[in-house]
């Protein structure tokens, strides 16, 4: 049973990073309904300026933590602006091609700027209690990780739907072109979801290094498409959706690890594409996604 | 067949011998040495893969990113049955080039069912993670040779195997076009919804391309098997899945040639340019970003080099009728034969010009027009010669 | 029998009932106007028809048999065809290819056929692209059968529309605004087109139409709509007196517009 409480916690903390980056997914498609395949590289970038500002500049990790959104923020912004805007109009899967080569475009500049050996995150965790559940121990930043990530998504959640700027979001979502005619400014709500999907992503990097501190180039790639499933299976463009998809996913991957025996330990990442398959073959609008009405 | 046709198909296959029988001579004469040779088997190669991506990507409008995925399926099958089967070599590279097309085509049905049926880009997301997942199985799968791979298969695939299998693939994906299950993949890319109000059935032809595609992707891993000798999981990584993608757009979605000339310049370039390796991904992902924004319909876009092309090449260059045709490959695939047969009337001079430019081969159907035959009886369809019996009902008789 | 049955045939989305508790009937040979303001469900009318969204409750019968829960090509197989309020045409294609896409159901040479280049490809083939420009032709497009879809002059992509719902050889033909975007002396034509189509083809033909003029002259009977509702039903002549019609126009009369 404390097995199976500690697995429980370790989904949940890693369901938190991936419902902060499906943020992201959903929040970018529910708007320009295009997948941005290069999200999971942003979490990376976010994850290489959090390093820097730690160990070369010295900062401590709340301040890393913000220097790292706002930075990561911006690149989101500017890769929407330079990138993706100019192909708002064009066909799907140009704007699909364009993601793909905007995610190979990040990891490969990292790979050449910082090299594909992998960096280490300082610990900083180390003097931080640990609570014992049983007879084994958990750390308490586990905890904080995910009170933090919780309270963001109660803030993304009040800021969507308690503010003007954030209903224009929900309008633009809905029907850009009727929010244009409402004399939205769709331009700038398009950069703010980048910028805040982005800044999530990394804050949900400094949230990944404190469990797994590794830091290289791919690393983005592996935690990008497990959130995009996390995204589906909660309902892609739904806010709520992806949190939900997103700790379910953590849970369900934590139990495959703890569950199957090691002999297959290479298949758990195969448990969460069966996810996908399956929200796919049984209910491809997610858990909390209406069916999709064509528009004919 | 119309005689029309009949000439058109002897010319493309008479441009391919040229072309095969030049290039062979070169190569039995000692012209091209080893390390060439060796090049020109890996263009064909790539050429089968990019056609058969173009088939998924350019001609149905599906985003595939695990196509190197279906490309291992082949290779594994066919090397696996090439070092076990005890056959005569080229007995085995033939049933495991079939085999390998086979496995790469059930593969792609099972991949194909969650995502085909739905609207959306899940295709994308499904073979993004077929491809992760296949190398992932192929490494902890014995029979595979696991992490270390296979060794000592048997280096059969030569210069001629590969060019034939290339002309078959372009004759396979052409010949599919110009039909009416070509035209419903074509619709399906264009408006899924009008496709599927027009009677077609929009999954059952999204497997069909999808299959095709992933089976010619088999082939062409059957042939890299046996052309390496050497098979690893990671040669098969998302990375090559883009390498081929990159050959799609950079060629023109939707025109084969194009994919050809890709695949020849794309594969040429690397070896070209010294540390290119390390840059390579870094310039490729700059070049989708620019194509897709500033032509994002490649280098042919739909556009074809056919016949009629370097006819009209042919025209200018002898000075007969410099002044009448523009830009030079100006002819989109699927307008080509009924656009001539209403403003040229079918150009009566032949003459396949330019067919001395590698990879250019000139293809069986884009030539001459299956409405000629109509175009020689123009009796007035439609209104009169119809009388009363509505002209629609003799096609079926429904009711 | 009827041609064409809806028994009592409603759809909801989500709290809003977009078509609500409707019947009607087509017979063959027959031009049903169906008029209403925007919004009142006519096209959500015509995506039930063809299966593209299926009917909270309620029965769709074609000759008889339901074709409720069929998918949106086998009712086409079944014998409707449809254009669209918005144009959908296959852009980057031939006219030519858009008709002949038009004939998918009616064509059977098999894949096999189509790789190998078999006789019934050239047979079919050549018999088709006949049919096809024969079509085009009724329209005066057979000039433009090489030109592709999107190039083509808008009121001529609407015509292209109903090539090719033709060519799928139904018996009921569901046209969404075709005079939509057209001028008078286009509408005119039209219309004519559409009478000629309909006993040359013997088709029976729903039509959705804002262009008074045209519903008036054209249709045998009309239904009106609002809020998903039938709130009239008849000839034109009784529609035009129609005091409930003419308030769901707002109190615009007909008269004016037509």
């Amino acid at each position: 049973m404390t097995y199976f409480i500690t697995q429980f916690i370790n989904g949940l903390q890693i369901g938190a990073i991936y419902a902060l980056i499906a943020l992201g997914y959903t929040m970018v498609y529910g708007i320009i309904k295009l997948i941005n395949f290069a999200h999971g590289d942003l979490m990376m970038v976010g994850a290489y300026i959090a390093f820097f500002a730690l160990s070369n500049w010295g900062l401590p990790i709340y301040l890393a933590a913000a220097v790292s959104m706002v930075g990561t923020a911006i690149l989101g912004v500017v890769i929407d602006r330079i990138a993706y805007k100019p192909l708002r109009d064009a066909s799907r899967l140009s704007a699909l091609i364009t993601a793909i080569a905007v995610s190979l475009l990040l990891q490969n500049a990292c790979m050449l700027l910082f090299s594909s050996s992998p960096r280490r995150f300082p610990t900083v965790t180390a003097n931080l209690p640990t609570i014992s559940i049983g007879n084994s121990t958990v750390n308490v930043i586990v905890f904080i990780s995910i009170a933090l990530a919780i309270a963001l998504m109660i803030i993304l959640n009040l800021f969507v739907n308690k503010t003007r700027i954030g209903k224009a979001m929900l309008a633009v979502s809905e029907d850009m072109r009727a929010a244009q005619l409402m004399g939205i400014n769709v331009d700038f709500i398009v950069s703010l979801t980048f910028a805040i999907g982005s800044a999530l992503a990394a804050f949900a990097a400094v949230l990944y290094l404190f469990s797994y501190p590794q830091i290289e180039p791919y690393m983005g790639a592996m935690p990008g498409i497990k959130a995009f499933i996390a995204a589906v299976l909660g309902g892609i463009g739904i806010i709520p959706g992806a949190m939900v998809g997103g700790f379910l996913l953590g849970i369900i991957e934590s139990m495959a690890k703890a569950y199957i025996p090691s002999a297959f330990s290479q298949v758990t990442d195969a448990v969460v594409f069966l996810v996908l398959i399956l929200v796919l073959l049984i209910k491809p609008s997610g858990l909390m996604g209406k069916p999709e009405k064509v528009k004919v | 067949m119309p005689k029309k046709k009949i000439r058109s198909y002897l010319i493309n296959i008479a441009a391919a011998l040229l072309v095969f029988s030049v290039v062979y001579l070169a190569l039995q004469l000692g012209w091209i040495n080893s390390y060439y040779r060796s090049i020109l088997i890996l263009i064909c190669i790539n050429s089968i893969m990019t056609i058969s991506l173009n088939l998924a990507t350019g001609l149905l409008g599906e985003l595939c990113l695990g196509h190197a995925g279906f490309m291992a399926v082949g290779a594994y099958t066919a090397a696996l049955i090439s070092l076990n089967s005890g056959l005569s070599p080229y007995l085995s590279l033939t049933l495991g080039i079939l085999t390998g097309a086979v496995t790469a085509g059930i593969t792609a049905f099972i991949v194909g069912i969650p995502a085909l049926r739905l609207r959306g880009d899940y295709l994308a997301i499904i073979t993004l993670a077929f491809g992760q997942i296949i190398t992932i199985l192929i490494r902890s799968l014995g029979f595979t040779g696991g992490a270390l791979g296979l060794n000592g298969i048997p280096l059969l695939t030569d210069f001629p195997l590969t060019f034939w299998m290339l002309i078959v693939t372009m004759y396979i994906v052409y010949a599919l076009i110009r039909s009416r299950q070509g035209r419903a993949i074509l619709a399906i890319r264009e408006d899924d919804i009008a496709a599927e109000a027009s009677g077609i059935n929009v999954t059952h032809y999204k497997m069909l391309a999808f299959v095709i595609s992933a089976m010619l992707a088999g082939v062409a891993g059957a042939l890299y098997a046996h052309y390496q000798g050497v098979l690893t999981p990671e040669k098969f990584d998302y990375n090559y899945s883009i390498d081929f993608m990159v050959m799609v757009v950079f060629g023109g979605m939707g025109s084969i040639t194009g994919s050809i000339l890709a695949a020849v310049v794309l594969t040429i370039l690397p070896q070209l340019l010294y540390g290119f390796s390390d840059y390579r991904m870094l310039l490729y992902s700059i070049l989708l970003i620019a194509l897709m924004i500033f032509k994002p319909s490649g280098l042919l876009g739909q556009k074809e080099l056919s016949q009629r092309v370097f006819q009209r090449l042919g025209r200018q260059l002898w000075g007969k009728k410099a002044q009448t045709v523009p830009a030079e490959t100006d002819i989109p695939t699927t307008v080509v034969d009924e656009d001539t047969y209403l403003t040229e009337q079918g150009s009566g001079d032949s003459g396949v010009g330019g067919s001395s430019t590698r990879g250019q081969e000139n293809l069986p159907v884009s030539g001459t027009p299956i409405a000629e035959a109509e175009g020689k009886h123009q009796e007035r369809l439609g209104l009169d010669t119809q009388g009363d019996e509505p002209l629609a009902r003799k096609q079926k008789g429904r009711r | 029998m009827h041609l064409l049955e809806v028994n009592e045939m409603s759809i909801q989305f989500g709290g809003l009932k977009a078509v609500d508790d409707i019947t009607f009937s087509v017979d063959k040979g027959e031009i049903l106007g169906l008029i209403g303001p925007n919004g009142a469900g006519k096209t959500t009318i015509f995506n039930l028809l063809t299966s593209v969204y299926t009917p909270t409750s309620g029965d769709i019968l074609l000759n008889g048999k339901s074709i409720v829960g069929n998918t949106t090509w086998q009712t086409v197989d079944s014998g409707m065809a449809r254009t669209f309020q918005n144009i959908r045409l296959f852009k980057n294609l031939s006219a030519l290819d858009n008709v002949r896409i038009g004939f998918h159901g009616l064509e059977h040479y098999s894949l096999a056929a189509t790789l190998l280049r078999l006789p019934s490809y050239w047979r079919d083939e050549k018999a088709l692209t006949q049919k096809a420009l024969a079509i085009l032709d009724i329209f005066g497009l057979k000039d433009i059968a090489g030109v592709q879809a999107q190039n083509l002059p808008y009121g001529q992509q609407r015509k292209l529309e109903i090539c090719r719902a033709l060519a799928s050889n139904p018996q009921l033909l569901l046209l969404d605004e075709p005079a939509a975007g057209m001028n008078p002396t286009e509408t005119q034509e039209l219309m004519s087109m559409i009478r000629f189509v309909k006993e040359h083809f013997d088709l029976a033909i729903i039509l959705i139409e804002h262009d008074m003029s045209l519903v008036m002259n054209i249709c045998e009977r009309l239904i009106v709509l609002d809020y998903g509702r039938i709130i009239a039903r008849g000839l034109p002549e009784e529609i035009k007196q129609n005091q409930a019609v003419i308030t769901a126009y707002l109190g615009n009369p007909l008269e004016e517009e037509a």
